[in-house]
């Protein structure tokens, strides 16, 4: 009578809605907990998820139950020493004593709801206020691809698009429409025919004309087509742009004498969180790790964040090979170009003003964004202010910050690529 | 012992499970329980994985139901027990169809696999065939129907209203669900077809009664008066969200849909609230039962019989009431003891026996404990059968706290004065019209505000728990007009609870009142 049924392979997420429902409920108290955790934690630690806690009373489900007081009587196993009317002093507060078994029904008696969210969804709250600016500008120019989208109905198209129903729906319609008079008129033509024949009929006349009548009644409304061209509906498809999936990030970093390793690792940590964000907007991601001191190099991420140089600082010749690649290998009209570029601040002097033009006409033009963050607890030096102008003239693209420590660099990112309302 | 070593011919030896192997441990399994005319419906036995059982102990055991939060809710906190260890999945999940589905966790041993099919496929679903309340209450063969039916339709109504709007609903009628279910009256059987058929009726039916019941024309001038003051409900009406589902006046049809969906599943579990400890009381005694048979059969291995034992000591494992792991009386122990005294008391009574239980003493055991199974629920089940021995064997006393006295009282413990004391405090306790607040609808102002009035009848003093408001805040949103409920100890009005908060108080029924209705000018 027993059937066995092998069900392992099906799905075992059937869950995952009312895990989704529980998360959407929530979703304020874990975008707090989230955030407390981005700043507490490590980002080089952001593979995986994060237990979040909400309090107990804020996720109870209310019912209708007996709260404690009255007079209770309850039975309770495992008796030692009690005899019958014996008097007890009554216990205090928790110590699973008597009641307990009362207490368990009235909910679970935790404090915090904890429980555990994925990585993605961690980086899902993370990055949900941010987007990063000019998103979508940049289309794919010549060989564009398009997407058809529905759009309604029209009155013209394709003969494979006809829409049946609707079409079918307009001929009833001017059917209705045209031949509705007639057919009223046939109506009562009809019964007063039927009345004539039984009362008067004699009266050839009057039922004469009545049967022509009707006959050209008849006629006129099946003269209204079945069908008109007029009636035919198409369903209508636009084409709609797809925006360019691919972006490239260029990551320009100081490795001169003067970086420490800690200040490499802030810098890590920063182009991480930028990877990731970037991650999640672009199908296609390209990285380009440009070191420099005096002379700038195109390094895979392992030199680029972990061998060691010495010598003095020429930004400039980041920026040059900056622009000599994004020329080469990354055509504005395919590509979202990002950048950042992380320093201590020191630059050789006479440099900061060939930064500058590099930038304002050779790379600025023709990038999404550019990061500039300087690490460093000291005052500003020759290159900030320079860049400072920078920003004046591109404001919507371009962003500097000061980073002091690692516990800076969530804020001042989020600052960096603040949600900004579009007009 | 050479001897019976000779016959011994074990299923099998080792701990793992096959599918073979599942298959003939279920034939002789159910070849034992033929033995004792077990009726049960067919069985459909589900291998499972850890992650599949957590799915099903998040859906709180229907094998589907419509989207909620709180499922996920229930969903993460299963999840993260298992996952730290804290606890052990359940061994099995048994739901109350026919045919009768049981699942097996993957992760099992065989000695499990065997003890989850004894316990599920025979005891808890012959219990289900069986005993009077799930023969009246629920309908085996539809459940899975309907749970289908439900889930899509809450799933239209998601697509068309919004999930917030439905989210919303749900949340309120799930705030009643207790109280949507008929006590005393047998609901009709449920059935998914007949549902989808009926709605569109249905729907135009109820706004035509709801309709009816706000017209706010006057009717003939003769007729008017002494009608309209009629209190409505006539009676106090306890299902409070069939109530709702009739006689709300701004719900949408789909929302009483809803009401009605909520109301339905919480019928089909009405009777498991009922019968926990008969329940899983007889399902462990049979699987307690069977195992041993199969042991005297030589069938299985002594090393299975201890790994058996182990589980089912633990699964029968009563903590004392000072122990930190103690959270009331075990189901499972409870109803083993007493199926098993029962078993005592009609094969070897004793002179007390004779004396307590004259009509059974001595009696079939195997007919008495199926009459017991079939025609009690907890309740009766304790008040009818719990022995003297049973008492004494679980050190069973009693404890009455009273918040107007400084000590407790201890009014009864195990000894000959006090079993019938602790019988019947013990019955009591299982009553789920002592446990929980009898709170009913006692009037609605049909010609006034439309406020609807609640009364909780006081039970010993017993107060509301402190989710009441919240709970008189969801009841706020289905009826869509002012809440009131008045606390009662006997016919004493003793407090009044406003949802919104009125300021002042008003005297109900002190001034005759005036209808509302103004004629045109």
């Amino acid at each position: 009578m027993s059937h066995v049924i092998d069900r392992r392979l099906n799905g075992k997420n059937k869950s995952t809605v009312n895990r989704q429902r529980f998360l959407r409920r929530y979703r304020d108290h874990i975008k707090k907990a989230v955030e407390e955790a981005v700043s507490r934690r490590s980002i080089t630690d952001m593979e995986h998820g994060e237990q979040i806690s909400i309090p107990g009373r804020d996720i109870d489900e209310p019912v209708l139950h007996h709260g404690r007081g009255g007079r209770q009587t309850t039975v309770h196993p495992g008796n030692r020493e009690f005899t019958t009317g014996e008097k007890i002093a009554r216990p205090q507060g928790g110590g699973g004593g008597q009641g307990a078994g009362k207490a368990s029904n009235s909910g679970e008696g935790m404090d915090e709801f904890v429980f555990q969210i994925t990585q993605e969804e961690f980086l899902d709250f993370m990055f949900e206020d941010l987007e990063l600016p000019n998103l979508v500008k940049r289309h794919l120019t010549g060989s564009d691809t398009f997407k058809h989208v529905r759009a309604g109905i029209s009155n013209e198209g394709n003969p494979s698009r006809i829409n049946i129903v609707r079409t079918l729906r307009s001929a009833h319609a001017r059917r209705i429409a045209l031949s509705g008079s007639s057919r009223a008129r046939l109506k009562t033509a009809e019964s007063e025919l039927q009345r004539l024949r039984v009362e008067q009929p004699d009266n050839f006349g009057d039922i004469q004309a009545l049967e022509e009548e009707i006959v050209k009644l008849r006629a006129r409304i099946k003269r209204v087509p079945f069908l008109d061209t007029f009636d035919l509906k198409y369903n209508l498809l636009v084409k709609q742009p797809n925006p360019s999936s691919k972006a490239v990030m260029f990551c320009l970093m100081d490795v001169s004498g003067s970086m420490t390793q800690s200040t490499k690792d802030i810098a890590k940590r920063f182009f991480i969180l930028l990877y990731l964000f970037l991650k999640r907007n672009y199908d296609k991601i390209d990285v380009v790790f440009i070191r420099h001191h005096t002379s700038a190099k195109e390094v895979d991420e392992e030199e680029f964040f972990y061998s060691r140089e010495t010598g003095g600082t020429i930004v400039s010749s980041a920026l040059k090979l900056m622009q000599e690649i994004m020329a080469a290998r990354y055509p504005i009209n395919e590509w979202n170009i990002y950048a950042a570029q992380a320093s201590d601040g020191d630059n050789w002097n006479d440099d900061s003003p060939v930064c500058r033009d590099i930038l304002i006409k050779q790379i600025m033009p023709f990038v999404q964004y550019f990061t500039y963050v300087e690490i460093t607890p000291r005052e500003h030096q020759a290159l900030w202010y320079e860049y400072e102008q920078v920003a004046e003239s591109f404001a919507d693209t371009f962003a500097q910050q000061q980073l002091v420590s690692a516990g800076d660099i969530y804020p001042v990112f989020r600052e960096l690529f603040q949600r900004r309302m579009t007009t | 012992m050479t001897a019976t070593e000779k016959k011994r011919q074990p299923l099998s030896t080792g701990s793992e499970w096959t599918f073979e192997l599942v298959r003939a441990y279920d034939r002789e399994i159910g070849r034992i329980a033929e033995r004792y005319a077990l009726d049960t419906y067919p069985n459909q036995i589900e291998v499972i994985t850890a992650e599949q059982m957590m799915d099903a102990y998040a859906s709180v055991g229907m094998p589907l139901g419509y989207h909620h939060w709180s499922y996920g809710k229930h969903f993460l906190a299963t999840e993260k027990g298992y996952k730290r260890g804290q606890m052990g999945l359940a061994y099995e999940i048994v739901i109350n169809s026919d045919p009768c589905i049981a699942y097996l966790m993957e992760e099992n041993t065989m000695c499990m696999q065997a003890l989850v099919i004894a316990h599920a496929c025979y005891g808890h679903n012959s219990f289900f065939k069986g005993n009077y309340l799930f023969r009246t209450w629920t309908d085996a063969s539809s459940i899975i129907d309907y749970l289908v039916f439900a889930k899509q339709y809450i799933m239209q109504c998601e697509e068309r209203h919004g999930i917030d709007a439905v989210e919303d609903l749900l949340d309120s009628c799930h705030a009643l669900m207790n109280y949507g279910v008929d006590r005393y009256k047998r609901p009709y059987p449920i059935s998914a077809e007949e549902e989808r058929r009926r709605m569109k009726d249905r729907e135009e039916h109820l706004q035509k009664q709801i309709n009816d019941l706000w017209r706010t024309i006057p009717k003939s001038a003769s007729k008017g008066g002494e009608q309209d003051n009629k209190r409505f409900p006539a009676e106090p009406q306890e299902n409070i969200l069939y109530f709702l589902e009739k006689h709300a006046p701004l719900l949408e049809p789909w929302q009483r849909e809803v009401i009605r969906i909520v109301r339905k599943i919480a019928q089909y579990f009405y009777p498991q609230r009922q019968t926990q400890v008969m329940n899983e009381g007889w399902a462990t005694f049979w699987h307690y039962t069977l195992m041993n048979d199969l042991y005297d059969e030589g069938l299985v291995t002594d090393g299975f019989m201890i790994e058996f034992l182990q589980s089912h000591t633990s699964v029968i494992y009563q903590p004392p009431f000072d122990s930190p792991y103690y959270s009331g009386i075990n189901p499972y122990t409870l109803g083993f003891a007493m199926y098993r005294d029962i078993r005592r008391i009609c094969e070897e009574p004793t002179e007390e026996d004779r004396r307590w239980f004259p009509d059974i003493a001595g009696s079939d055991w195997l007919s008495t404990l199926k009459f017991a199974m079939k025609s009690f629920k907890d309740e009766s089940f304790i008040l009818q059968y719990l022995s003297p021995k049973v008492i004494r064997d679980l050190k069973l006393f009693s404890i009455l706290d009273d918040d107007q006295k400084d000590e407790l009282y201890v009014p009864a413990i195990h000894d000959e004065p006090g079993y019938q004391q602790i019988r019947e405090t013990l019955a009591a306790q299982y009553n789920l019209g002592n446990r929980e607040p009898n709170v009913q609808i006692w009037s609605i102002d049909r010609r006034g505000d439309r406020s609807l009035t609640l009364r909780h009848q006081q039970h010993d003093r017993k107060p509301l728990g402190n989710s009441t408001d919240e709970v008189l805040k969801h009841l706020h949103r289905l009826w869509g007009f002012d809440i009131h409920l008045q606390i009662m100890q006997d016919d004493k009005l003793i407090n009044t609870q406003h949802v919104p908060p009125k300021n002042e108080v008003e005297h109900d029924g002190d001034y005759p009142r005036l209808d509302l209705i103004m004629p045109p000018i």
